[in-house]
């Protein structure tokens, strides 16, 4: 049989597929066919570059913040100035000037203070906790870095022009001159800023660093898993394998999937309320940070630990239970072991999304501002995200590249926990 | 000091699991009966008994002590009787700054005594603690101990603490539940007592800001909401229109069109999208959508803020996409594999199948994956509070500046918490009624999501 024959026992009134007219309709309908594939390209390829943009201007902007322009002043100490028995009494405003002068010799007094404002100035108590840190200074002449205020650092990292006119830039034409004769000096260096890491906050974008919102955040998600980890794995085995099916247990179920929807501000303000103003926990606290994530974290890990358990073959709780097992000891024995990879994997993926998350933070005043890194679960602290939202309402230019390197930092993390996730799963995770 | 109790407790439990299991093995070696539970039942059974009943304890004190012991200090506080609970408040956390060492100013004697007073019970408190801790478990493991026998059913006993752990650790998302909606109508009931429940819901003007003094007359401030939910609609409504169309279509092309390569790499591509904490989202619009969108709405001739509606409902849109594709993926995945055969078998294209037979028959499921979007989009608040305005205006142009309800909530409430003003309690009945709505919405989304489910 042709196809034309099947086409003529067919189509009705004897429509002739091969006319012009249906030629044109079907190559509208091909036409049509391919429109849908190309919009759906086009979303695909805007959603994506979004991504791209978002990720490659934080790179752009914040890999700045990853070095640091210091200049290296050598500074001459001796017991006469410092008393060794007493080092942070000593005058190290003056000793640090004094060094300072000495990096452009033909300076008028009239224009020190302008210079000496190109350097950070907290430039004395740095020299003075390194000295307290290294006593054998104190004789001799020995090499400092003294970080350059923000302005300098964005001059060496061509955030601000030169071009721009004097009026509208923070640092004057003066000041350039002495940056480029320093620079011809060889003062001028731009080392890795591990002060981004080992320095805790600062009003000083050029000292602001992040080892308080790290040391913070990991107070809290240790508070937050050492909670929701126990209570959310017995709870999924509860409800999966003991509960009886009644009202109660169906409550919890609807109430388990709508929590897991609610807004994370409003678990912020639960914090507020419950634990800052009922039981008075202390306020910016790691301990209510990681509570607070510890509730909100519970409901999905819930979920996902209750997938893994259903995933384990019915043979196996059969073969416990043959040979004499109890039900507890069918399921700590077997089911739980088996199912905890992809426990684990769950459970990580929650905590790096607790990680990431702000608003409740922000409620319970994670937002405090705080210069050294928290010793407890019971100091004030920050933690990374709050102080990212910190230092973007920050108005120095120099916290602009700071807060997108410290988005890069909270992004390394997450891709870092949810790497090992990946790899939880697919080393160790099995499929029946 | 509790968390050396703390340690002191797990370790004690963790000693009294040998000792019990090491006794067990002993009477079991020279027993003529059949033994019910293995040693290491018994160890555990004496390491529950030692640690548990002193950690609870433990817990409730360290829950109650504080408030009993602000009870004790405001009691004897010279003339606190005439005082109201606002007063008593004020005073306590006077009396709590001193002790922590924070003196802005002279304390006054009153105060100082009763600092002394309260350092005293301080220690007082924390002396009981270890003691009644340590007594209850000094009890709880001699009877751990003494119970071990031949004929004790100890795993019984274990499996049965067990069992109420699991059933406590399920009613903690009941009890968060309660907490959320008894703290929320609690405030939200005080604000109520301050500002009229219909000024609230139907007023059309918010300036929060205003009422930071009770005793202003002038300028009273005005808590109506409508301002508000409008602006939380218009941002949701922004976000929305580049989410779904997005969401969906890209959706079709992996679910459809896609080869299985192509998929597997794009797919969690666009999961990643989800997985960017949304402050980062927020740094993202002020840094560089913000200034974008604002050069285009004056390039429009369009009276443009800084932080325009748009700029923040545009980056919470692509914050959703993927809610909104994966969903949309599960609802068309959903569809039987016969009504695709049936199109096909007709004639219709791949784009005709897709038009006609799979989103109608998989509408219900993507109604309910957007639903659920959009129940992200009005409690989404990192991103607004950063890019969205503060001002509550009635406006639709979308290059204008409004406000939303997580915006105001977080406002309200960063820097004090004094739960006396109008203006803190005000963000617990905006929370209220952000909970509500999305509570709403997430039933909604999940019914229509279920009942589609099981239809095919």
């Amino acid at each position: 049989m042709s196809s034309a024959a099947i086409t003529d026992t067919v189509s009705p009134a004897g429509v002739n597929w091969h006319s012009d007219e249906m030629k044109a309709r079907r190559k509208a309908r091909y036409a049509a066919d391919r429109r849908l594939q190309i919009y759906g390209i086009i979303a695909i390829t805007f959603a994506l570059g979004f991504l791209a943009i978002l990720v490659g201007s934080l790179s752009f902007t914040g890999y700045k913040a990853f070095t640091q322009t210091v200049a290296t002043v050598e500074i001459v100490l001796s017991t006469a100035k410092v008393d060794p028995a007493n080092i942070g009494e000593a005058d190290w405003r003056g000793i640090v000037r004094g060094a300072l002068r000495g990096l452009v010799p033909d300076m008028k007094r009239s224009e020190e203070r302008k210079f000496f404002e190109m350097f950070t100035s907290s430039a004395p108590f740095l020299v003075r906790d390194a000295v307290v840190a290294d006593p054998s200074k104190l004789t001799g002449k020995s090499s400092f870095a003294i970080p350059m205020a923000d302005p300098v650092d964005q001059l060496a990292k061509a955030g601000i022009s030169r071009d721009v006119p004097e009026n509208q830039r923070r640092i004057n034409d003066k000041q350039i001159g002495i940056y480029d004769q320093l620079v011809a000096n060889g003062v001028i260096s731009t080392p890795f800023n591990w002060g981004l890491f080992f320095n805790a906050d600062s009003r000083f974008p050029e000292l602001a660093g992040l080892a308080g919102a790290i040391s913070g955040s990991f107070w809290s998600l240790l508070v937050c898993f050492l909670i929701s980890f126990p209570i959310g794995i017995a709870a999924a085995i509860y409800l999966e394998e003991f509960a009886p099916k009644n009202r109660i247990t169906d409550l919890i179920e609807v109430n388990i999937n709508n929590l897991a929807a609610v807004p994370s501000v409003v678990f912020g303000l639960l914090g507020l309320a419950v634990f800052l103003g009922w039981m008075g926990l202390p306020r910016s606290a790691p301990l209510v940070g990681g509570l607070v994530l510890a509730l909100m974290t519970l409901p999905t890990l819930i979920i996902v630990t209750r997938v893994s358990l259903k995933s384990v073959p019915s043979s196996i709780r059969e073969a416990a239970l043959g040979v004499g097992a109890s039900k507890h000891e069918m399921i700590f024995h077997h089911i739980l072991p088996l199912a905890m990879p992809t426990v684990m994997t769950g459970a990580i993926i929650s905590l790096a999304r607790a990680l990431g998350e702000t608003a409740p933070l922000l409620l319970i005043g994670m937002n405090a501002f705080i210069t050294s890194p928290p010793e407890g679960v019971f100091a004030a602290s920050t933690a990374l995200p709050t102080q990212i939202y910190i230092w973007a309402d920050s108005p120095e230019r120099g916290f602009v590249s700071r807060t997108s390197a410290a988005i890069l930092v909270l992004l390394a993390f997450l891709v870092l926990m949810n790497g090992i996730a990946i790899f939880l799963r697919q080393r160790f995770e099995r499929r029946w | 000091m509790s968390g050396y109790l703390l340690a002191a407790l797990a370790l004690a439990a963790l000693v009294m699991t040998f000792v019990g299991s090491a006794r067990a093995r002993a009477t079991q070696n020279g027993a003529s009966e059949k033994t019910h539970s293995r040693p290491i039942y018994h160890g555990l059974n004496a390491a529950i008994w030692t640690g548990v009943p002193a950690f609870i304890f433990l817990l409730l004190w360290l829950v109650g002590q504080n408030s009993v012991i602000n009870q004790l200090v405001i009691a004897s506080f010279p003339g606190s009787e005439s005082l109201d609970a606002t007063a008593r408040s004020l005073i306590m956390s006077e009396v709590r700054q001193v002790a922590a060492g924070n003196i802005f100013k002279e304390p006054t004697p009153e105060i100082q005594a009763a600092v002394v007073h309260l350092k005293s019970l301080q220690q007082i408190s924390t002396a009981a603690m270890v003691a009644v801790v340590a007594a209850t478990m000094a009890v709880g493991a001699f009877f751990g101990y003494r119970v071990i026998d031949n004929r004790y059913r100890a795993r019984h006993s274990v499996e049965r603490s067990v069992t109420y752990f699991m059933m406590f650790s399920s009613f903690v998302a009941i009890v968060t539940t309660l907490g959320i909606i008894a703290s929320l109508v609690f405030e939200a009931f005080q604000f109520f007592t301050k500002v009229p429940v219909t000024e609230f819901l139907f007023g059309l003007r918010w300036e929060p800001q205003i009422a930071i003094r009770a005793d202003q007359v002038a300028g009273q401030g005005a808590f109506g909401v409508i301002p508000v939910l409008f602006g939380t609609f218009v941002i949701s409504l922004i976000s929305m229109i580049v989410a779904v169309p997005t969401g969906i279509l890209s959706a079709i092309y992996l679910t459809e069109y896609a080869d299985k390569r192509f998929r597997a790499v794009i797919k969690p591509l666009l999961e990643i999208l989800a997985g960017v904490p949304t402050v980062v989202y927020g740094f993202f619009a002020v840094l560089t959508v913000a200034p974008a969108v604002r050069n285009l709405g004056l390039s429009l001739g369009i009276e443009s803020s800084p932080n325009s509606a748009l700029a923040a409902g545009a980056v919470m849109g692509v914050m959703i996409i993927p809610f909104i594709s994966s969903l949309s993926d599960d609802a068309l995945a959903a569809v039987p594999r016969a009504m695709r055969e049936g199109s096909f078998a007709l004639g219709a294209t791949k784009g005709e199948t897709i038009r006609k037979v799979l989103l109608p028959a998989a509408l219900p499921g993507i109604v309910g994956g957007v639903l659920l979007a959009l129940s992200r989009a009005v409690g989404e608040t990192m991103i607004v509070v950063m890019a969205a305005g503060l001002i509550a205006k009635m406006t639709v142009n979308p290059f204008d500046a409004v406000t939303t309800v997580t915006v105001q909530i977080v406002t309200l409430l960063i820097g004090d918490s004094e739960f006396d003003n109008p203006k803190t309690l005000a963000a617990f009945a905006l929370g209220l009624i952000l909970f509500i709505v999305t509570l709403i919405l997430n039933l909604i989304a999940l019914r229509t999501v279920r009942k589609y489910r099981e239809k095919y």
